[in-house]
């Protein structure tokens, strides 16, 4: 990645965060007209919140998906196709509905247990490098049973409104969170995103394979758990707060490994830009849509998503056939 | 002469029992075998793959203790796999192996700045190669470096490898199936057999018990079935 790039990058991910505070912009405006304060705390209470945890996300699931594709060496391994997002999902459920803990913290480590669970689960199925057809199969049963145990959960638990309540969150939704929660899905992401970033060099190496990646000094073994452990610490203390939200994990990556010559460790700081600006504009796009009532952003990326991954499915049809 | 790469004791469990093994400065061993007779495991266990017991030196230094910057620099590693997940440049490629000017022998300036996906098998192999020989390691180990290469290739890469590790008084450490290259090119050839080397050189008898093939005015036969019959129960 070029530092024109970068800083395009930048400059896009700026634009999209600062759009995603300032937009619709006529309410904000007319609101401040009249009360200053209350414009204000819409600002810093609403918007705020909304925006940076789009940003957190979007660049979570960005690097959380580049690290991953660089560790299975196979650009469909993302954290929701794999099933780490649903895992997480379970996690929270479980810990709120089964076990009624439904304080933030309780919520985060339900579901970031629940992402390591996925995850390693996914290793054991798939193995450490996994075929496409393996990948997504693992993926596919863990996702599969991961939603059914979800399901039973919210089916079993003591309160009547179990469904109803967690259905939004499940969709995914930046809707109504505080800038507490924000800090409880910002605080572990960013700890994730600094230390997914130390591995740049020998994710890039694994690149080579990983007889070669060992040969020249990385071990391999301690690189794959701490990918794992990133990886669910991250996603899953952002889906305790705002659900599963599909595809910008699988989608930011590949865009981004073209800004690095498709080396795929160094793809994982434009992955998460890519990421997060996918996320912000995916966000605004709900807001923005003159349908009346608001769509849980989740839907959208996965209506948005969906289509691409077909395409990429098939593009490597065509070319394994060429 | 002290060797340049000193080997003792190598052991990987149920693969690789008790090698131990001295190189020294300017030989090309080739390493031959039946399948599964522990020629890769030996290689891995030289790279430090797998976590091996025993002792690797070369040049006085155990690699494994080595770094990826100094590593390149003391052995690299050719795996018999040569299939890259990602579509780098050929270039990038070589970078992310330790760096270093490809030698020129390979021929690789049409091909530096290609996408590995769109080079031919023999040309991609030709870029790992590269991969290998660049950093200029003191120990090159290579898993069947000619395979995927057509003969002319096969001839101008032993006699690369050859040449490098002589001129500059390296070594290397050649698996290979090919029994006349290995006689052909190697200064010396072991034999593996049930993870041990078993034997130095292929003349007579132990080549004919480990690979059941026998050499029949010039050309390699399997070991006639009467005589099989005769020595099973």
């Amino acid at each position: 990645m070029t530092r024109a790039t970068a800083l395009l990058l930048a400059l896009a991910l700026g634009g999209a965060f600062l759009a995603s505070l300032a937009l619709p912009y006529g309410d904000l405006a007319g609101i401040y007209r009249q009360d200053t304060g209350l414009a204000t705390t819409l600002l810093i209470e609403l918007r705020l919140p909304r925006a940076a945890l789009a940003l957190i996300y979007g660049a979570m699931l960005g690097a959380a998906g580049a690290a991953v594709q660089a560790l299975f060496a196979n650009p469909l391994a993302s954290p929701d196709l794999t099933g780490t997002t649903s895992g997480a999902a379970l996690g929270a459920v479980i810990t709120a509905y089964i076990f009624g803990f439904a304080a933030p913290i309780a919520l985060s480590v339900g579901s970031v247990a629940g992402a390591l669970g996925a995850l390693l689960l996914l290793l054991a199925l798939a193995g450490p490098k996994a075929e496409t057809a393996t990948l997504l199969l693992a993926g596919l049963a863990i996702s599969a049973l991961a939603g059914a145990l979800t399901t039973l959960a919210l089916a079993l638990a003591p309160s009547p409104f179990a469904f109803y309540d967690a259905y939004d969150w499940l969709m995914g939704s930046l809707v109504d969170r505080s800038l507490a929660q924000t800090a409880f899905a910002g605080i572990p992401a960013a700890l994730s995103f600094a230390l997914l970033l130390r591995l740049v060099r020998p994710l890039d190496s694994l690149a080579l394979g990983e007889e070669v990646a060992q040969s020249l000094g990385h071990d391999v073994p301690s690189l794959r758990r701490q990918v794992v452990c990133l990886t669910a610490l991250g996603v899953g203390a952002c889906v305790a707060i705002c659900g599963a939200i599909g595809f910008v994990g699988l989608v930011a990556p590949i865009f981004a490994r073209r800004l690095t010559r498709s080396h795929p460790g160094r793809a994982i700081l434009p992955a998460a830009m890519i990421g997060g600006i996918l996320l912000l504009l995916a966000d605004l796009a709900v807001r923005l849509a003159p349908l009346g009532r608001t769509l849980p952003i989740g839907v959208l990326t996965a209506l948005l998503g969906a289509p691409f991954f077909l395409w990429l499915v098939a593009h490597m049809r065509w070319r394994v056939a060429a | 002469m002290t060797p340049l790469l000193q080997a003792r004791n190598l052991s990987l469990p149920g693969r690789l029992m008790d090698v131990s093994l001295d190189i020294y400065p300017g030989e090309l061993i080739c390493l031959v075998g039946p399948n599964g007779s522990g020629k890769t495991s030996l290689l891995h266990a030289l790279t430090g793959i797998g976590s091996p017991a025993g002792e690797v030196l070369v040049d006085h230094v155990d690699p494994r203790r080595l770094g990826p910057a100094q590593r390149p620099h003391y052995l690299t590693f050719l795996p018999a796999a040569r299939d890259i997940a990602w579509p780098l440049l050929a270039r990038d490629l070589i970078a992310l192996g330790g760096g270093g000017a490809p030698p020129d022998a390979l021929a690789l300036d049409d091909l530096l700045d290609r996408r590995l996906d769109t080079l031919s098998t023999g040309e991609r192999s030709r870029v790992l190669i590269a991969r290998a020989l660049a950093p200029k390691p003191k120990l090159l180990l290579l898993d069947e470096p000619t395979a995927n290469l057509d003969p002319l290739w096969q001839i101008r890469l032993m006699e690369l490898v050859r040449s490098e590790v002589r001129d500059n008084q390296r070594a290397a450490l050649v698996a290979i199936h090919d029994l006349d290259a290995a006689t052909r090119y190697g200064d010396r050839v072991l034999v593996m057999d049930g993870g041990s080397i078993a034997v130095e050189g292929l003349d007579g008898e132990p080549v004919a018990r480990i690979f059941g093939i026998e050499k029949v005015a010039g050309a390699w036969r399997p070991v006639s079935p009467l005589a099989d019959r005769r020595s099973s129960p």
